[in-house]
């Protein structure tokens, strides 16, 4: 049956649209404009783009200045390359860690698997910014860990984690595990056990299966996990400002500090605009598997 | 060979588990130590709680935060499930592939891109039209804007996997395609509905960093007041203030989860209980088997 097309279903469609359409879609093009502005003492901080003369001409005034700043003041670039690659290391840590743990969920009795998830998912939906700082009570020079180990007699000095790049990565890892259990549990749930039976029956070490035969089927899982985590995990602001230290510097730091601290909104727009370019590739991956999952 | 590699995936896994809640349970001793220092016990006590009460501005901010997540949560619902509706229902629409991206996108967008580029819009809207002021309303429509992605998400997988053929044999019976959806259907998707406001109210409630962009001078909701203290280090009366939002948020999702597997069991039920009437009486043993 198909059903016919009425007019009524705009009320359906149009309200979501219009709205996703004003307030996530339009303000990229806000923030593209005025990443061509100067930033000037007065309210809105930055200066107007299009303005009339005096005789009535319309005068666009563009500066390309912002992004010639970001190319040329080193911060830019090292703060970008920072992020990249502790997002990177803290993914693959997490698909690591990540994938035995989808894996044993997956294998557990059909009664328990509920329970193991509501365990996985229960800290993702408490709150972010407060396990971040649980997490800092851990870490510190005398936190939970120094305080225990010192007691052991295992150290004799506290180790030193807040402030350096391992603080960073134990927080990303902490916060953003669940994002990557989640999506592996999902297809390695879906697999069928009587492939990896017909591999042994044919002569199929474990390994052999799982590498030919499990690894495989589970590959949407582990890139849109890889995704879930490595995206937000680039613009991580909260965990490189409260537990890392100067030498930290990850980008979402950089634009925050841009615009709070030094009150430059154009070169925080320009920030933020050069670093969606650089997202465009990840974010168009995992949309392109999303959808196919969603069709699937 | 098999039992060894099993025992593995399991400590792995127990392993994983404890890195998630350990610093949590840590921080809850913490509250209830009665020395201000992190690394002395100084005996049991509540006092960082009692000192909670008496922190106005705290307060004020847990009130704000409390209204955006209410206000939030249910703007967001309302959209999300539309454009689940509509996503799910509708295979060919115009805009169907831009509705998509739109409710995908925020889900992994960076909180820091979405916040400055949202703060832009207000502004220049401030300019055009005089509104939205900021305050309560610019945090209240930017957290509508990455909820509805976590509305859609939830409602959609639940709205495909429910059987269409009863929304269908009710208009066949004359209701309208409004009336049969609202009578049918809704009660199908609404366990997922209420899970999903949960979801936003505690997403809402956690926003740091949207909020901080848009809020503007004048208003500060609770994470960022808990911010800006953790930012001087750790302090009592935080930890106490995390342990009751954590637990708080802990027994809600627990409900919730709670209430969806029970309306889904009780659902299982009553479906299996009109198959067998049905098999008792006079229908043809084809129709009876279950889907």
């Amino acid at each position: 049956m198909k059903p016919t097309w009425r007019p009524g279903r705009w009320l359906i469609i149009l309200p979501p649209l219009i709205f996703l359409f004003v307030f996530f879609l339009i303000p990229f093009a806000f923030a593209f404009k005025i990443s061509f502005a100067e930033a000037a003492p007065r309210v809105p901080p930055f200066t107007d783009i299009i303005s009339f003369t005096r005789d009535h001409h319309l005068q666009l005034s563009l500066t390309l200045g912002n992004y010639r700043y970001l190319l040329t003041d080193e911060v830019y670039g090292v703060a970008y390359l920072y992020s990249l690659r502790t997002a990177f290391f803290s993914t693959l840590i997490c698909l690591l860690l990540g994938y035995p743990m989808a894996y044993a969920i997956a294998r557990s009795p059909h009664s328990t698997q509920g329970l193991l998830l509501l365990i996985i998912m229960l800290p993702f939906w408490t709150s972010f910014l407060l396990r971040v700082y649980a997490l800092e009570g851990i870490i510190r020079d005398n936190g939970f860990l120094n305080t225990a180990l010192l007691h052991l007699g295992l150290i004799s000095h506290p180790l030193r984690i807040m402030r350096t790049s391992l603080a960073v990565y134990l927080g990303i890892i902490y916060s953003y595990l669940p994002f990557m259990v989640l999506p592996l549990f999902a297809t390695l749930e879906k697999l069928d056990p009587t492939l990896l039976e017909a591999a042994a029956d044919l002569g199929s070490t474990p390994r052999r299966a799982f590498l030919d035969i499990t690894l495989p089927l589970s590959l949407p899982g582990v890139i849109a996990g890889s995704m879930l985590v490595f995206i937000p995990a680039v613009g991580e602001f909260v965990i490189p400002s409260l537990l890392g230290g100067p030498n930290q510097l990850m980008i979402g730091r950089v634009l925050w500090d841009e615009f709070f601290g030094n009150h430059d909104w154009p070169v925080a727009s320009a920030v933020a605009i050069a670093f969606l370019l650089l997202l465009v590739g990840p974010i168009a991956i995992y949309q392109y598997y999303n959808v196919r999952q969603l069709e699937a | 060979m098999e039992r060894r590699s099993s025992a593995a995936l399991f400590t792995v896994l127990f392993f994983g588990i404890a890195l998630l809640y350990l610093p949590i349970l840590v921080l809850i001793g913490y509250s209830f130590n009665a020395s201000p220092l992190v690394n002395v016990w100084g005996g049991f006590s509540t006092a960082w709680y009692a000192r909670l009460l008496h922190n106005r501005p705290l307060l004020e901010a847990a009130l704000l935060s409390l209204e955006v997540a209410v206000a939030a949560s249910s703007g967001a619902v309302v959209l999300g499930t539309l454009a689940a509706v509509a996503l799910v229902r509708f295979a060919r629409f115009p805009g169907r592939l831009l509705l998509t991206g739109m409710v995908n996108a925020p889900l992994v967008m960076p909180e820091i891109i979405t916040g400055i580029t949202q703060l832009l819009l207000f502004v220049s809207m401030v300019q055009l039209f005089s509104w939205p002021h900021r305050g309560f309303t610019t945090i209240v429509l930017s957290h509508i804007t990455f909820c509805t992605a976590y509305v859609t998400i939830t409602v959609q997988s639940r709205l495909a996997a429910a059987d269409r053929t009863l929304e269908e044999a009710a208009q066949d019976l004359g209701a309208s395609p409004a009336r049969a959806f609202l009578e049918i259907t809704l009660p199908i998707i609404a366990p997922a509905i209420i899970s999903s406001w949960l979801l936003c109210f505690t997403l809402s409630l956690d926003d740091l960093v949207i909020s901080s962009f848009v809020a503007g001078p004048g208003a500060s909701t609770l994470p960022m007041v808990i911010y800006s203290k953790v930012k001087l280090g750790v302090s009592p009366d935080i930890n106490a203030l995390a342990s009751l939002i954590v637990c708080a948020v802990g027994v809600c999702i627990i409900a919730a989860g709670w209430l969806v597997t029970r309306s889904d069991r009780r659902r299982a039920l009553e479906t299996q209980h009109a198959v067998a009437e049905h098999a008792a009486g006079r229908a043809p043993r084809s129709l009876t088997a279950p889907s």
